[in-house]
């Protein structure tokens, strides 16, 4: 196979799953009771009957189900249109907007974070199996795997409000709000220590476990044998045979675990009330507000999916076995 | 003339693995061989009687549930006692090994010349344009055309890959080759080029050769000298004339009936009813005892030493008792 | 039913050897434990969840500290916690191993039949599990548990994530299963079987079954843990069932009605404490469990040298 085809595939693959995400949206959306009118402009909106009925030619709504009416969403979910979100009564995708840098900001912190201290640990852990270091990382990725994220959020809020006097939630104080960004980046840090501190912790565990198994398999591999009979070093082992056969892997389970990556973003968010996609997710889902939480759905997931072909990418420029076969 | 001097001498080489707390298999008990410079050994025997050990055990490349003990001289000095250090400045640059599979023995994200390279420059033989210049030359000595060189190894044939395998070894110029059954992996064809290859290279460069093999008809056409090991034992070592013609021990007389099928899928000979024993739970005698057709009660409880029984030929077996009483010389 | 036999032959050495691993031990007594306090959660405390604890005086005793109302204080509403807790072990407790086992049930049933017929089937379910794969998972929980409820159909709000859980953590199970029956399905006997004329049914009772059931159990015992953790999280962000409050609830509770902020750690650390007992006891011993069904490598390349011993010495 060549690369091409096998990006093609993966491209296919990642439309695919996207058009799958699209139909359960729909299909979500569409068995919800009451008018769907409703659903296009909210509940509380107050409108005659006439109104109504215009409206409903308007969005199709007299149309059947299947295919009218979902192509003409699928061309309005398209064109960008998400919809209006009923408890803000603003655009859909143009709340999204708003709330999405703050949660790249935070995810992209703690998975920074984690993957460097995660990948270097994992590495040691691995490379000096079967040592207390080995066993204390292991015990503390068991540990971190076990313990639900909004609860470590919810400790080390408390802890960190209360002994360190850092901020309970938020992203700047109210002081600050509106100000130019660098003069309030002192205080934009101390409110984001907490909750990437709870992302790193989460997320160190996986990836040090991950980085063990596969540098663990890659220095079993005859190859690490012919590197050591030539008379390398351990070091030169490490650095020049093992570390990119051991990375490749973690590429993609990176790439896997964007998904993970959401979950905490809902959890932190909430916990932290950390004004971000996250957080808005969890708003709408208490409020019940579907159109926002589906557009919040369709974004999420089509981001996810669009980081894993991406993944599957870089993975073929990286890896030479893929790339020219 | 006088007689010279051995590159290695191996001398009751014993290697045990620990398997748990208190169990030890015995791989390799009081093994003792010589290489002479510019001569083949052929190292065979069935599969687990300790041949690759044998090999890691000289160039110190165990795990560590290895324990190791005796002496391994080479060029005058034991290997077994320099530090792990001083050991890296030998492998490779001294002693080069061959792999069982070069499927897996190359790197398989780095280019091929990238790694013979590595190994030139490693030993600070020569400068890197010049270590370059030789890469080149090693490619075209197995055969391979230079340029190919900056492919990666999944773009080579098997049989091409063990070709890059050996010009890798012959980097710094070893004084010793070993090579573990570097053709098992390949199909007939290819096996005869690799062979004739490593003949070739031998012919050309001058370096002695510890080949292991199932092969017996291989150890034939190759080898100068052969060793054969039973159960982690040398039993018989002699010239391939003494081997072949007059072979001493019972297991070489039925090794060689059953070659030239020796090369058998199967761990176990077609014509020695049963198998090699356990190493955890050796017997106190002969470890053939089980599966020779010539024992007697004393080897049930006293196992052979190895004894003289002409010019530099040592078999291991009670019923040679009379011949020369020489245990020990080796 | 020799297989069988023989099944039961391997479980009991299975149980030998599981014997003498003390993270299996610890991981097995955390999770009995666990499922003992949730039997006999009435014994275990006078009180019941919903129950106001009054002062002398008649008064709500709102957020007492243990020091006051022991052993674990009360909450914002005057609730007795530990009476939250132990009858919470049974909410979270059912939630977690209903999901884990339809999950075990369905990515079995579907693992096996894709692994065992191949074909087209095999083609369908293994990129059906490729796009569950890549759909963020809680997102997509989310939004199904809220519309399901909003469709007021007449399911209680913990069926909903029972099914939800369950019909989602299927997939590792299913290809998991697929590969080791693709393995089974190679050696000799199942040829033979089939040979002889044996029905697929019987091959799949007889001769499959009995092999992929130990991994099976100790999947089992790993999406335990993970059913246990999600429906917690589902729970925090509101979609437990606020009559029935699993730990996720109690924690969802807590952290709305402000523990946080009036310190009171008694509300919001043992229900944390008690999902990382169970969960963690969980992931022990199926981590223990599938080492003990396919032993990792014994070890690599770089783990140290052979030891050389000095004349004389042994071992
Ligand atoms: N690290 C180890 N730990 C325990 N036992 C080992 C270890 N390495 C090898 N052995 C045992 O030592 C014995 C000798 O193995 P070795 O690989 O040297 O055999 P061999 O003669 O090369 O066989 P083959 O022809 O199959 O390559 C085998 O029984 C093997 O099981
Ligand atoms: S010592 Fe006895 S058992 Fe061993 S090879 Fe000789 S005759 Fe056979
Ligand atoms: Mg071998």
């Amino acid at each position: 196979m060549s690369s091409s085809h096998y990006l093609l595939r993966k491209f296919a693959f990642a439309l695919l799953t996207i058009f799958i995400v699209i139909l359960i949206n729909f299909v979500l959306f569409r068995v919800l009771p009451g008018d769907p009118v409703r659903a296009v402009i909210g509940r509380n909106v107050k409108i005659s009957a006439e109104v109504q009925q215009s409206l409903r030619e308007q969005f199709g709504l007299d149309k059947p189900v299947f295919p009218d009416q979902f192509l003409m969403t699928m061309k309005q979910w398209a064109s960008g249109n998400l919809g209006v979100s009923w408890s803000l009564r603003r655009p859909v995708a143009e709340i999204l907007w708003s709330k999405l840098w703050n949660t790249i900001l935070l995810i992209g912190l703690g998975q920074i974070l984690s993957i460097v201290f995660g990948v270097v640990l994992g590495l040691l852990a691995g490379w000096k199996r079967k040592t207390a270091l080995d066993a204390a990382a292991l015990t503390f990725s068991l540990i971190a795997w076990a313990t639900p994220t909004f609860w470590l959020g919810i400790i080390l809020l408390a802890a960190g409000s209360t002994w360190l006097g850092l901020p309970t939630g938020g992203i700047l104080s109210p002081q600050n709000v509106g100000k130019p960004l660098h003069t309030v980046l002192p205080d934009l840090a101390a409110h984001l220590v907490l909750p990437t501190l709870t992302l790193t912790i989460l997320y160190l565990g996986e990836y040090m476990l991950i980085m063990r198994s596969s540098i663990v398999e890659t220095l079993s591999e005859d190859y690490i044998l012919t590197a050591k009979a030539k008379g390398l070093s351990q070091w030169q082992i490490l650095w020049r045979h093992a570390l990119k056969n051991a990375m490749l892997p973690i590429v993609t389970i990176i790439a896997l675990n964007l998904g993970f990556t959401v979950s905490g973003a809902i959890y932190i968010e909430t916990v932290f009330s950390y004004d971000g996609l996250g957080k808005l997710f969890q708003t709408a889902l208490t409020k019940q507000d579907y159109p926002l939480l589906q557009g919040a759905f369709l974004l999420l997931a089509v981001s996810v999916i669009l980081a894993n072909m991406l993944a599957d990418i870089l993975y073929t420029l990286l890896d030479p076995r893929v790339k020219s076969s | 003339m006088t007689e010279p001097e051995p590159l290695l001498s191996v001398r009751h080489l014993t290697t045990l693995f620990e398997v748990n707390r208190k169990t030890y298999a015995c791989a390799l008990e009081d093994v003792s061989f010589d290489v002479y410079p510019y001569q083949t050994v052929g190292l065979v025997g069935e599969s687990g009687c300790g041949k690759s050990t044998t090999l890691l055990s000289i160039l110190r490349l165990l795990p560590p549930n290895a324990r190791l003990s005796g002496q391994v001289f080479f060029k005058g000095v034991d290997l077994l006692s320099l530090s792990e250090q001083q050991m890296r400045a030998y492998r490779w640059k001294e002693l080069a090994l061959i792999f069982q599979s070069a499927m897996n023995a190359l790197n398989p994200v780095l280019r091929v010349d990238e790694q013979i390279l590595e190994a030139i420059l490693l030993h600070r033989l020569m400068p890197r344009e010049q270590a370059r210049q030789r890469v080149h030359e090693l490619l075209d000595l197995v055969g391979i055309a230079p340029q190919r060189g900056r492919q990666y190894p999944f773009q080579f044939s098997g049989g091409m890959r063990q070709r890059a395998m050996i010009a890798m070894a012959l980097a710094c110029s070893p004084s010793l080759l070993f090579a573990d059954e570097p053709t098992t992996a390949l199909d007939v064809m290819i096996q005869a080029q690799v062979l004739e290859l490593l003949k070739d290279i031998q012919k050309k460069l001058g370096l002695a050769i510890v080949l292991v093999t199932h092969d017996l008809g291989v150890v034939a056409e190759l080898c100068d000298q052969v060793v054969v090991l039973y159960g982690g034992k040398v039993v018989e070592s002699g010239s391939v004339d003494q081997i072949y013609n007059s072979p001493q021990h019972p297991y070489t007389q039925k090794l060689l009936e059953s070659f030239p099928d020796l090369h058998h899928p199967s761990s176990t000979l077609a014509s020695i009813p049963g198998t090699p024993p356990r190493l955890t739970e050796l017997p106190p005698g002969c470890r053939f005892e089980p599966r020779c057709f010539a024992r007697f009660d004393r080897c049930r409880h006293e196992a052979p030493p190895l004894r003289q029984v002409a010019e530099k030929h040592y078999a291991a077996c009670h019923l040679l008792e009379g011949k020369s009483p020489n245990a020990g010389s080796i | 039913m020799e297989t069988w036999q023989r099944l039961k032959r391997n479980l009991s050495e299975l149980w030998q050897s599981f014997r003498r691993n003390r993270m299996g031990l610890i991981g097995l007594g955390l999770v009995l434990s666990a499922l003992a306090v949730a039997i006999l959660a009435p014994w275990l405390t006078p009180y019941h969840p919903q129950q106001v604890i009054r002062d002398a005086n008649g008064r709500g005793l709102t957020f007492a500290p243990p020091s006051v109302h022991p052993p674990l204080g009360t909450d914002d509403g005057g609730h007795d916690v530990w009476a939250q807790l132990v009858y919470g072990a049974r909410s979270s407790l059912t939630v977690g191993f209903l999901a884990g086992f339809i999950a075990m049930f369905v990515g079995s049933f579907l693992g096996i039949l894709a692994g065992y017929f191949g074909g087209w089937l095999d083609n369908f379910l293994m990129r059906l599990t490729d796009v569950l794969l890549v759909i963020p998972d809680l997102p997509l929980m989310l939004v199904l548990v809220a519309t399901i409820r909003q469709m007021q159909l007449k399911i209680s709000p913990l069926t909903v994530l029972i099914l939800v859980i369950g019909l989602l953590y299927w997939t590792s199970t299913a290809r998991l299963v697929r590969s080791q029956v693709l393995s089974i399905k190679e050696r000799q006997f199942v040829a033979r079987a089939r040979a002889i004329g044996a029905g697929h049914a019987h091959i799949i009772r007889r001769h499959i079954l009995p092999q992929v059931l130990p991994l099976i159990v100790a999947n089992t015992v790993l999406i335990l843990s993970t059913a246990i953790l999600i429906e917690s999280g589902l729970a925090f962000l509101g979609l437990g069932d606020p009559t029935k409050p699993s730990w996720g609830t109690m924690l969802n509770f807590a952290f709305d009605r402000n523990a946080i902020s009036n310190g009171a750690w008694w509300f919001y650390l043992p229900p944390g404490l008690a999902i990382v007992w169970v969960s963690l006891g969980c992931v022990l011993l199926g981590n223990v469990l599938e080492e003990m069904l396919n032993p990792r490598l014994s070890g690599h390349h770089l783990e140290g040298e052979a030891r050389i011993l000095k004349h004389g010495e042994r071992k």
